[in-house]
């Protein structure tokens, strides 16, 4: 089938299989930063934004994102440098290899929540797994992020 | 592994009936389940176009259309006043939010999933499933149902005030659940449902077995006992028959304790 | 120190956080062949017949291969220095199958679907044998899962195919039963540890290519990349100067990538067929076909005097190495070597142990390495002791535990020249507020709040065996490249060994590039595992800058026409110490009229492995009524010596204790009866989010490790060994349940608090 869609703001028309993944086809069109860390949608690793909502791009079909725009960390390089320094700044980011994921549910949790409390955060990134960081530098980071952009009022120890 | 041969985004819920009667063709939810499987499908019947993603709320029931998703459940405002949060409550521990984005409320319920959080939290509210051909039925009679190829439009829940709890027991916090325990109560009527028995959720219910005015620890306790047993259970690698069956026991307990709190 | 001690960001970090692409994956050449595996359906069955041939038929199938396809020479996929102690038991592709998921076939194919399609079309006859699934059984049981001729030990370690053993042995000190005969109080206790996955977020991949001059070149997401050279000359009959291994950028290790998992996959795919060819295991081959934690069974007998002195240990381990031997002689030696030691006062020790074949998946490292395994049957044992003459926990290891200076005769009789463990204990007793808090605070709704302590040890690389290479030369600019063979696998160590050159150089961390490893290029490394980077290769750094700097007061001496002894290196120039003359480091370095390159290297072999220590303490909240466990706080305490980077020993440590809690409470690769595993996903197989880990605090308090490189020791493993006894103790000291055996779930402890009721 032909599909029309938008990746990172450019229009992109092809040819695709009833059942491509989303997250293949991201790939195929240079998008390297999704990733895939699962076959049971529990990682996180492949979070995009379609039509301005997180989803796992492992789980959606292409043919769902006909007509949609469709942002990865590719589109995203200003925003995911400036939260990403606060992540480098903790050490946080580690191996990496969930970072992409990480960082782009973190950029939309900041639209989605106001004055997010750290139980709030750890809830709303609960689905972005990391097995290096134990969890607490990213909170770090998060929290420092959210204090530079006035979106936290929490103390930060 | 899953193959498609076709994605169908229907015109009309007539369409998609009429395609689902084929074995090969399947309706897509949200295809976080259906993609781990193993068939090869024909037609993909996508009722994303249908406008079926909205909530509506009436004077007297929520309409939610079978394309809406978990986390449209768990944001709608007026949805858990009604219940008092216990459907927050239910799909909050499901993987986490991207997942919630996609999972559907339809491919949860057609589903009826032994570890169902969302079946077993639904059942104990006024709750119907509207179907294409079948019509409005019970969320109860459609959990009992075999599958069949009707197309599942709207979950319905009518609000008549009930006093809802739910609660569950994990290994891990974003785990599968060991028990799911939903307890409602409205004017006399109690209504238990137990999920992750590791079957699939059952509702019971019981008129006028607890004492109109402040019931005992004991007869709460002893109605926690009998509605308990009421349920059969099973082992499974997250925990054994006879654990589950206690748990049954305490979260009933505590799940009465609760809708009987405050009450009038 | 400008450098060291400091919280430098890691010199990838902006790449990795923008999401850029520079994992093995990301890197493959569109053209590779897709490569996959057919698994075995049976725990234990010889094939009987094959047939590849309408697979073959496929358009776009390149090969097919099997067992009569493969070399008939064994070798180990274990990353250890040659001759490896893990016994040569495995071909690339075996006419026996020895667990559910092993390999039967490879398949390769121009695309994913073709290739799933080929899996399909092979059919294999099998011959079912009876399996061994518990490992208890498995010594001198006739049935043999290794009967195999040319199967071959290389090393002493005790191993004997015609008895399922790895590994056998003992190890005294003293008169064990003399010492503890003549003890007040003595426990003696079995405790189990199951096989937990290190779930590295990218699983393990490779692909493999020739070269223009027919080179097999393989890049991989390894730990390893000079010993995979060697796994695949083995596996392949290649001579290693026909093969190459670069590491690019890796997504965790913690020693899942220790083991070659994937490598000989491709490699002989690239072999038969010259084309380019990429394997990505997914993540279920990644939980049924990789190298996760051995399973042990500890029996711990301890022994003290009337005042709570324990003045002897015995220790018996019996360890599960699964289908093959991949770091099975070596995790068990751990069990005890880095437990024991932490007891200074003991008068005699024995230890014992077997490694056992199973028909389950290979074991093979996992940070801790059978430390951690240890660690938590002698510190529950001890838990136990304290209890049992009604000691503070934490007491009693203040008046037991070993001091700086002490020789350690569990330890290869080492001396401890660096030990703040004292230290670590008053600290984190005062981060969670132990004297408050032990041991229960009962709250109003029917729960528990309660405390419990751990220590652990480990090591600083494996003395007298890992040799770490560092190369630093200066480039044109006047700034430095530095060239490692150790692998950072996210933990930062090219940023790490940087600040250490930085501080030795005088110069930026900025002015030292690092690359990954290539093993045409890189200086020779073991490679980054038993925790050997900060100080094993810590130290070739120091060595390597040492003769660097000689060399550059040297060339600048002759460029000033003055004695070497009459000039210092600043780090931005070589000048006379007692005159005005100056050449900068950019001048020197293109100054004509000498034929001296500046460049230094240094290889390091370190003959002591200074440990590491950790104080653990756990604070949970139990329901009393349903034994429901939620972790609200850890406290860690870290001695590694000084602190290179802080901000990265802090990660690693908050890392560590976060595996530590998942294996404490609910990970566990479980099998049912014909041997299927049953976890098998991140759906049934859960690690920590981030709503399990309650909140880690890390403390630390710093000795001195005189043989360390500006004192440090290394921290990789240390740091996930104390959650399990920790919490495990706080368990009981909330509701008097003694959970021996792991994980320890709500269900065992209901159960156990049910029984005390009866």
């Amino acid at each position: 089938m032909i599909i029309k869609l938008w990746v990172n703001d450019k229009k992109i028309t092809d040819e695709i299989d009833g059942d491509a993944i989303l997250l293949d086809f991201l790939r195929d069109h240079g998008c390297y930063s999704v990733k895939r860390g699962c076959e049971t949608s529990n990682c996180g690793l492949c979070t995009v934004l379609m039509d301005s909502k997180l989803v796992l791009s492992c789980s959606t079909l292409v043919a769902r994102a006909d007509g949609k725009h469709v942002i990865t960390l590719e589109g995203l390089q200003e925003e995911a440098k400036e939260f990403g320094g606060f992540l480098a700044d903790q050490g946080a980011e580690q191996c990496g290899f969930c970072s992409p994921g990480l960082v782009i549910s973190v950029l939309t949790m900041v639209k989605e929540l106001k004055n997010p409390s750290d139980r709030e955060i750890s809830e709303y990134l609960s689905g972005n797994l990391c097995r290096c960081s134990g969890y607490m530098g990213q909170l770090r980071a998060i929290k420092r992020y959210l204090n530079q952009k006035g979106a936290q009022k929490n103390e930060i120890s | 592994m899953i193959t498609i041969n076709n994605f169908v985004k229907v015109k009309t819920l007539a369409e998609a009936y009429q395609l689902n009667q084929k074995r090969t063709n399947v309706v897509i939810g949200g295809f976080m389940w259906l993609k781990m499987g193993n068939r090869k499908i024909q037609n993909a019947i996508d009722l994303s176009g249908l406008g079926l993603n909205k909530i509506e709320e009436t004077d007297d029931e929520f309409r939610i259309g079978s394309m809406c998703t978990l986390r449209d459940l768990e944001l709608h405002e007026g949805l858990n006043n009604e219940c008092q949060g216990a459907l927050k409550e239910a799909v909050y521990h499901i993987v986490g939010v991207q997942f919630r984005n996609g999972a559907t409320v339809g491919g949860s319920i057609y589903g009826r999933y032994g570890f169902s959080d969302v079946l077993t939290c639904l059942m104990v509210l006024d709750c119907y499933v509207e179907l294409f051909k079948g019509g409005i039925i019970s969320l109860k009679e459609f959990a009992k149902k075999k599958y069949d190829n009707d197309i599942l439009v709207r979950i319905l829940i009518k609000k008549d005030s009930r006093k809802v709890s739910y609660q569950s027991q994990r290994n891990a916090k974003m785990d599968f659940p060991l028990i799911a325990v939903a307890v409602a109560k409205k004017k006399n009527n109690i209504f238990v449902a137990v999920g992750a028995r590791p079957m699939k959720a059952k509702l019971i219910q019981k008129s006028g077995c607890l004492s109109e005015q402040n019931p005992s620890q004991e007869e709460i306790a002893e109605f926690a006992d009998w509605a308990k047993g009421q349920f059969s259970y099973g082992s499974n690698m997250r925990a054994s028959k006879e654990y589950r069956e206690y748990l049954a026991y305490v979260y009933i307990k505590r799940g009465v304790k609760e809708v009987l709190k405050d009450d009038h | 120190m400008r450098s060291v001690n400091q919280p430098v960001r890691k010199k990838d970090a902006m790449s990795l956080v923008t999401g850029q692409p520079v994992y093995t994956q990301d890197i493959a050449p569109k053209d590779c062949l897709v490569v996959k595996i057919l698994r075995s359906p049976y725990a234990h069955a010889l094939i009987k017949e094959i047939k590849t041939e309408s697979a073959m038929k496929l358009s776009g199938i390149e090969c097919v291969l099997t067992y009569k396809d493969v070399p008939d020479k064994r070798f180990t996929l274990a990353g250890q220095t040659f001759p490896e102690p893990s016994p040569y038991d495995r071909l690339i592709l075996d006419e026996k199958v020895r667990f559910i998921g092993d390999a039967v076939a490879i398949v390769a194919g121009d695309n994913e679907k073709t290739v799933d399609k080929a899996l399909r079309r092979i059919k294999v006859k099998y011959d079912i044998l009876e399996p061994i699934l518990d490992f208890r059984c498995a010594k001198d049981n006739e049935v043999l899962i290794h009967p195999e001729q040319n199967w071959r030990s290389l090393c002493n370690v005790g191993a004997d195919n015609k008895r399922n053993l790895c590994a056998s042995g003992e190890e005294k000190h003293g008169d064990v039963d003399e010492i503890i005969g003549g003890c007040d109080w003595i426990i003696e206790q079995t405790y189990h540890t199951k096989a937990n996955q290190q779930v590295t977020m990218e699983t393990s991949r490779t692909f493999t290519y020739l070269d223009e001059t027919g080179k097999l070149t393989c890049v991989t997401s390894t730990q390893i990349p000079f010993h995979v050279k060697r796994i695949l000359s083995n596996a392949l009959e290649l001579p290693e100067s026909r093969i190459r291994v670069i590491k690019p950028r890796i997504g965790g290790g913690f020693g899942a990538k220790q083991t070659a998992v994937t490598e000989v996959y491709p490699a002989i795919v690239t072999v038969k067929t010259g084309k380019p060819a990429l394997i990505v295991y997914t993540r279920r081959e990644s939980f049924i076909a990789s190298s996760p934690r051995h399973e042990n069974e500890i029996k711990v007998r301890i022994g003290a005097d009337k005042n709570g002195i324990i003045k002897g240990i015995d220790m018996i381990t019996l360890s599960n190495t699964g289908a093959y031997g991949e770091h099975g002689p070596t995790t068990v030696g751990l069990s005890g070597h880095k437990s024991l030691p932490l007891y200074g006062k003991v008068e005699a020790y024995h230890f014992r142990y077997d490694v056992v074949y199973t028909n389950v998946m290979s074991a093979g490292a996992y940070r801790g390495y059978g430390a951690t395994q240890g660690i938590f049957a002698l510190e529950s044992a001890v838990n136990e002791l304290a209890e049992k003459m009604g000691m503070d926990p934490v007491q009693i290891r203040e008046i037991n535990m070993v001091r700086e200076g002490a020789v350690m005769p569990a330890y290869y009789g080492e001396t401890l020249n660096s030990c703040a463990l004292d230290r670590c204990m008053a600290k984190a007793k005062e981060m969670i507020g132990w004297d408050e808090k032990y041991p229960r605070i009962n709250l109003k709704n029917g729960k528990v709040r309660s405390v419990g302590v751990s220590m652990a040890m480990q090591g600083s690389g494996i003395a007298n065996v890992d040799t770490a290479g560092v190369l630093i030369k200066v480039n044109a600019a006047g700034l430095y490249d530095m060239k490692i063979g150790a692998t950072d696998m996210g933990t930062g160590c090219d940023t790490i060994l940087a600040q250490i050159a930085a501080e030795c150089l005088h110069c930026s961390v900025d002015d030292i590039t690092v690359s990954g490893v290539d093993t045409d290029v890189s200086p020779y490394d073991s490679g980054s595992y038993a925790s050997s980077t900060t100080y094993v290769t810590g130290n070739a750094v120091v060595n390597t800058c040492e003769t660097l700097v000689e060399k550059i007061r040297d060339k600048g001496a002759r460029q000033l026409g003055c004695a070497i002894e009459d000039v210092e290196f600043d780090g931005a120039r070589v000048y006379q110490v007692d005159a005005k003359e100056s050449i900068n480091l950019k001048d020197l370095t293109v100054a004509v009229g000498s034929d001296k390159e500046l460049s230094a290297t240094e290889l390091f072999c370190s003959p002591v492995s200074p440990p590491p220590f950790v104080v653990g303490m756990a604070e949970v909240e139990i329901d009393k009524e349903t034994g429901k466990i939620d972790l609200i706080d850890y406290v860690a305490v870290v001695d590694c010596g000084t602190v290179i980077n802080t901000n990265l020993v802090r990660l690693q440590t908050e890392g560590g204790i976060a595996q530590g809690i998942g294996m404490a409470l609910y990970e566990d690769i479980t099998y049912g009866e014909s041997g299927r595993n049953f976890s098998n996903s991140l759906m049934q197989y859960k690690i920590p989010t981030r709503l399990d880990v309650g909140r880690i605090r890390v403390g630390f308090e710093s000795s001195y490790e005189p043989t360390g490189p500006f004192g440090a020791k290394s921290i990789g493993e240390v740091v996930i060994n104390t959650p399990a006894p920790a919490i495990a103790n706080a368990v009981f000291n909330g509701v008097r349940v003694k959970v021996r055996e792991l994980p320890i779930t709500a269900e065992k402890i209901y159960n156990g608090m049910k029984q005390k009721n009866i």
